[in-house]
């Protein structure tokens, strides 16, 4: 017996680590092409960012010419792209032209606010859009399922930034109507804590609002292609109740797909969080985005590109990986 | 965790001290007062610093900042500042005429310092602080905005230690400055926080702390205002503006602004050397043309439908708040577009066989208009325009792009008519120079700040005299004159001066200052009269309603958690009992 694992662990071993190299370096590939897309997208959007940036002020021929050579516009394109490669790949992503502040430590500063909402608000969709559609999948047809898939597809197709308002104006004055915390509360870390959970109620409710469907409506119809499986007879064959049936033996293999999906849509949330976070005044990266956006603030949005980018390419590999693991069947082919 | 989050303290969020708190909805893009440009950036200044000079919050006038008398000399290239004793900076050390000339000195020579006001230096020859009350400027040419620097001077025994300007961030709280209220906390796009001075030399302001919240939209703005947690609020939209019309408690501000908005007629875009560039339709060189369009545009109806109201019929570039400079025409163009239609006739634009004016070299009156994508204001307005043009035959064709797009067109000069705006200062120095020949691009169509590309040797040459003017009553008509031209030439149509609407919690503050007085703005005010002269209502140290709202919202979330948890527990003991089946 423990011959035989070895055996196989040797032969899996190489395979696995090949898997591994052929799925990070990949993700590499696509980052690397992630960084230069960064660059040749943003030259593409018109306009002279030096004018934009000063419109409205009186400025003079040489502050203008001086500006340009500072940010490094002035320069050819062949040579602004090589600087920017070179910066990239030492992980400097340049300086916000309206911050004059580096871009990754302004990235780095919205991290968190955002890592904190999407983060929480992914956790409790994910309970509740597999709760629900377990629930709806068993009982399939019935009242509760069709409320309930109804509902979850009709908040699905809602735009985000109404349901955010419609939200705020319903709850009246139980919560703030932006931002992460008021001013004058206690510096003490508790205090902190409540006003932040306190703002966060509003813009979580919006994204998991928006969210869950998806996860409802997979975990139901992987569940349903499950549902007429042989094993699935047997087991009730065997006099188990239902409810264990379903539990041990439906969920686990209709499971799959689902964790899957969440992985991806965990790349996706930060980017999902740009509308939330604006209606919500939420301090993070989606706001920041929209913020290089508006300006357009070059380099910002090249590193906010990136990074959220970047965060979809991770998933994706931990995806990968994470469904190698979960099913035999793949890690045997 | 639900029990200690429900037995956790309240926090207390108006004890005795009385806040001012205030919705920001642009960000503040640097503390560093050099580097700062954006509005609501200038504005976290001017309450941080003095400037050598301010502007009276009745009238706008030069009255005391730091320096309280000055005199120029009869060329009116030395001017003599005194700064008088008494004036302190926040960590308790005088005021004195060097730090002025420390902070003038440093954009002179630092160009990154130049970033934000450089121009307001740009022709001084010479800064000196001859004593510690006495500054000497020279200028190589007699400058007309001495008396309106709008640069904050910053303490030179701190700043003077800073090595890199372009670096230096200025968020080591609490930050020293001069003004009336000290930074004492700054969360990038979340609030800033300042204390009052209380000794700052004009006397200390009427409440303890002032705090500026950061709100993406001005919806989520607005609604702030309602539920109590911030008391006052600008740039609101008419429709935000009419939904808090007859609301308990709070006090709206219909105050004049000092935007306008204009339709830029492209009557022949060159570079400053003359060279014709862009594709703007040949016609509209014909000031004839240009008269007909501005004649058929009922700027009334567009203020009444697309301003609600809200809005100044416009005449020329300075906006009525600025009454010595605003322009009242000799003859208003009426809105008659009956009269247009014979002008047109007269001139030569005869309707072809479809209705559409085909001018005299042959080319159909067909136009391209030009709108902003982020401004509803636009793509209203351009619908009156479309319809108004068609009743002179001419056909527009309404683009509505991004910013950018719109800037790229404007200075490439591929366009016909486009919409432009700008906000103007009390000195009208600026905006007029906008449409002198200087302003037009260089050869490689870069430099440019003129969005009209206009080029007539009177308003030229009437412009170069009021700069040089002095005397007050004569440069106000040289200042009446250049307007007259610009209205009679059609470079542009001003259709209208936007009122900034502001609206404040009247239940906490009694009363603001507003500049101009009447009429005037709270906030983004040529000072910071709105808030140092804030007046926070008698009953303003009691506790605020947003109170309520936490006990509430921390009561019910803890509620969910405690369900939620009682239900998993329930389920386990469930299972277990299964398990043992």
């Amino acid at each position: 017996m423990a011959a035989g694992s070895a055996a196989r662990a040797a032969r899996g071993g190489p395979r696995v680590i090949r898997h591994l190299a052929g799925k990070v370096g990949g993700a590499l590939v696509s980052l690397l092409f992630v960084v230069a897309l960064g660059f040749l997208l943003f030259r593409v959007i018109p306009g002279d960012p030096v004018v934009a940036m000063t419109r409205g002020r009186p400025v003079t021929d040489d502050q203008l010419a001086e500006l340009r050579a500072r940010l490094g516009v002035d320069k050819p394109l062949t040579e602004q792209f090589v600087d920017y490669l070179a910066a990239a790949v030492r992980g400097d992503f340049g300086t916000s032209y309206v911050y004059s502040r580096p871009v990754l430590e302004l990235i780095g500063e919205r991290l968190w606010p955002t890592v904190l909402l999407t983060g929480t608000s992914t956790v409790l969709a994910v309970v509740i859009g597999l709760w629900l559609g377990i629930r709806g999948a068993w009982r399939r047809g019935s009242r509760s399922d069709r409320i309930s898939t109804g509902l979850a597809l009709a908040q699905w197709a809602m735009p985000t930034f109404w349901l955010g308002m419609l939200l705020s104006l319903a709850t009246g004055d139980l919560f703030p109507s932006g931002g992460m915390r008021y001013p004058d509360t206690p510096p003490d870390f508790l205090s902190q804590a409540v006003d932040v959970a306190h703002h966060m109620v509003l813009p979580c409710l919006t994204m998991i609002a928006v969210v869950y469907a998806q996860y409802l409506l997979v975990m139901r119809s992987s569940l349903l292609e499950e549902m007429h499986a042989d094993y699935l007879t047997t087991a009730r064959a065997k006099g188990l109740r239902d409810d264990l049936v379903r539990r041990r033996h439906a969920v686990p293999n209709a499971l799959l797909p689902t964790v899957t999906l969440v992985f991806l849509h965990l790349g996706l949330v930060v980017s999902g969080a740009i509308t939330v976070e604006t209606v919500f005044s939420w301090p993070g990266l989606g706001l920041l985005t929209y913020e290089a956006l508006t300006g357009p603030d070059l380099p910002l949005l090249q590193g906010t590109f990136v990074v959220l980018a970047g965060a979809v390419i991770t998933m994706n590999v931990f995806a990968d990986l994470l469904y190698r693991v979960l099913d035999p069947r793949v890690r045997a082919a | 965790m639900a029990l200690v989050v429900l037995l956790a303290p309240v926090p207390a969020h108006a004890q005795q001290a009385v806040t001012l708190r205030v919705a920001i909805t642009q960000q503040v893009d640097s503390l560093n007062p050099f580097l700062s440009v954006f509005q609501a950036g200038t504005e976290v200044g001017r309450l941080m610093y003095d400037y050598l000079t301010a502007y009276d919050v009745k009238d706008q006038r030069p009255v005391e900042g730091l320096a309280d008398r000055w005199e120029s000399s009869a060329d009116r290239l030395t001017w003599t500042f005194h700064v008088p004793e008494g004036k302190k900076w926040s960590d308790g050390q005088p005021v004195t005429a060097k730090d002025v000339a420390f902070t003038y000195d440093l954009m002179m020579r630092d160009e990154v310092a130049a970033t934000a006001n450089g121009s307001f230096t740009a022709d001084f020859e010479s800064v000196t602080a001859t004593d510690d009350r006495t500054l000497v400027i020279r200028t190589k040419q007699p400058q007309a905005t001495m008396l309106a620097l709008d640069v904050p001077i910053v303490p030179a025994h701190v700043w003077s230690e800073v090595t890199d300007i372009g670096e230096y961030r200025n968020d080591q709280t609490p930050v020293v400055g001069s003004g009336p209220f000290v930074l004492t906390e700054y969360r990038a796009n979340e609030f800033i926080r300042f204390k009052a001075n209380k000794d700052y030399w004009r006397g200390a302001p009427k409440y303890d702390e002032l705090t500026f919240t950061y709100y993406k939209t001005s919806d989520a703005a607005v609604q702030a205002l309602g539920k109590g947690e911030v008391d006052l609020v600008n740039r609101m939209g008419p429709a935000q503006f009419d939904s808090l019309k007859d609301k308990d408690g709070i006090t709206r501000n219909q105050a004049q602004g000092r935007r306008f908005n204009e339709i830029v007629i492209n009557s022949g875009a060159a570079t400053r050397t003359g060279e014709p560039i862009g594709d703007g339709h040949p016609a509209l060189k014909d000031v004839v043309v240009r008269r007909a369009i501005a004649q058929s545009l009922d700027l009334d109806a567009i203020i009444a439908k697309v301003n609600g109201g809200y809005a100044q019929r416009g005449t020329g570039p300075i906006p009525p708040v600025f009454a010595d400079y605003h322009f009242t025409p000799e003859s208003v163009r009426p809105y008659d577009p009956a009269a247009a239609n014979a002008e047109l006739d007269r001139a030569g634009y005869a309707r072809g066989a479809d209705g559409i004016r085909v001018s005299p070299e042959g080319r159909r009156m067909e136009l391209r208009l030009l709108g902003h994508a982020s401004r509803a204001y636009d793509e209203q307005t351009a619908e009156f325009v479309k319809r108004s043009l068609a009743d002179l035959g001419i056909v527009v064709d309404v683009q509505i792009v991004s910013d950018n797009q719109l800037n790229e067109s404007g200075t490439a000069g591929t366009f016909d008519l486009q919409f432009s705006g700008w906000g103007t200062n009390p000195d009208p120095d600026f905006i007029l120079s906008l449409h002198t020949c200087g302003q037009r691009p260089n050869a490689d169509g870069k430099g440019g700040t003129t969005d009209t590309f206009f080029c007539d040797a009177e308003y030229d040459a009437l412009y170069a005299q009021q700069r040089a003017e002095f005397d007050p009553a004569k440069r106000r008509e040289l200042v009446r004159r250049m307007q007259q031209r610009f209205y009679d030439q059609v470079p542009a149509v001003v259709l209208g001066y936007d009122n900034a609407l502001e609206a404040y919690r009247s239940d906490k503050f009694a009363s603001f200052p507003v500049q101009p007085d009447p009429g005037g703005v709270i906030m983004a005010q040529n000072g910071v009269w709105g808030y140092y002269g804030a007046t926070p209502a008698a009953s303003a140290g009691e506790s605020a309603g947003s109170t309520t709202g936490l006990v509430l919202g921390v009561v019910g979330g803890a509620v969910v958690v405690l369900v939620g948890a009682v239900w998993l527990l329930g389920r386990r003991r469930g299972q277990r009992a299964e398990d043992r089946e």
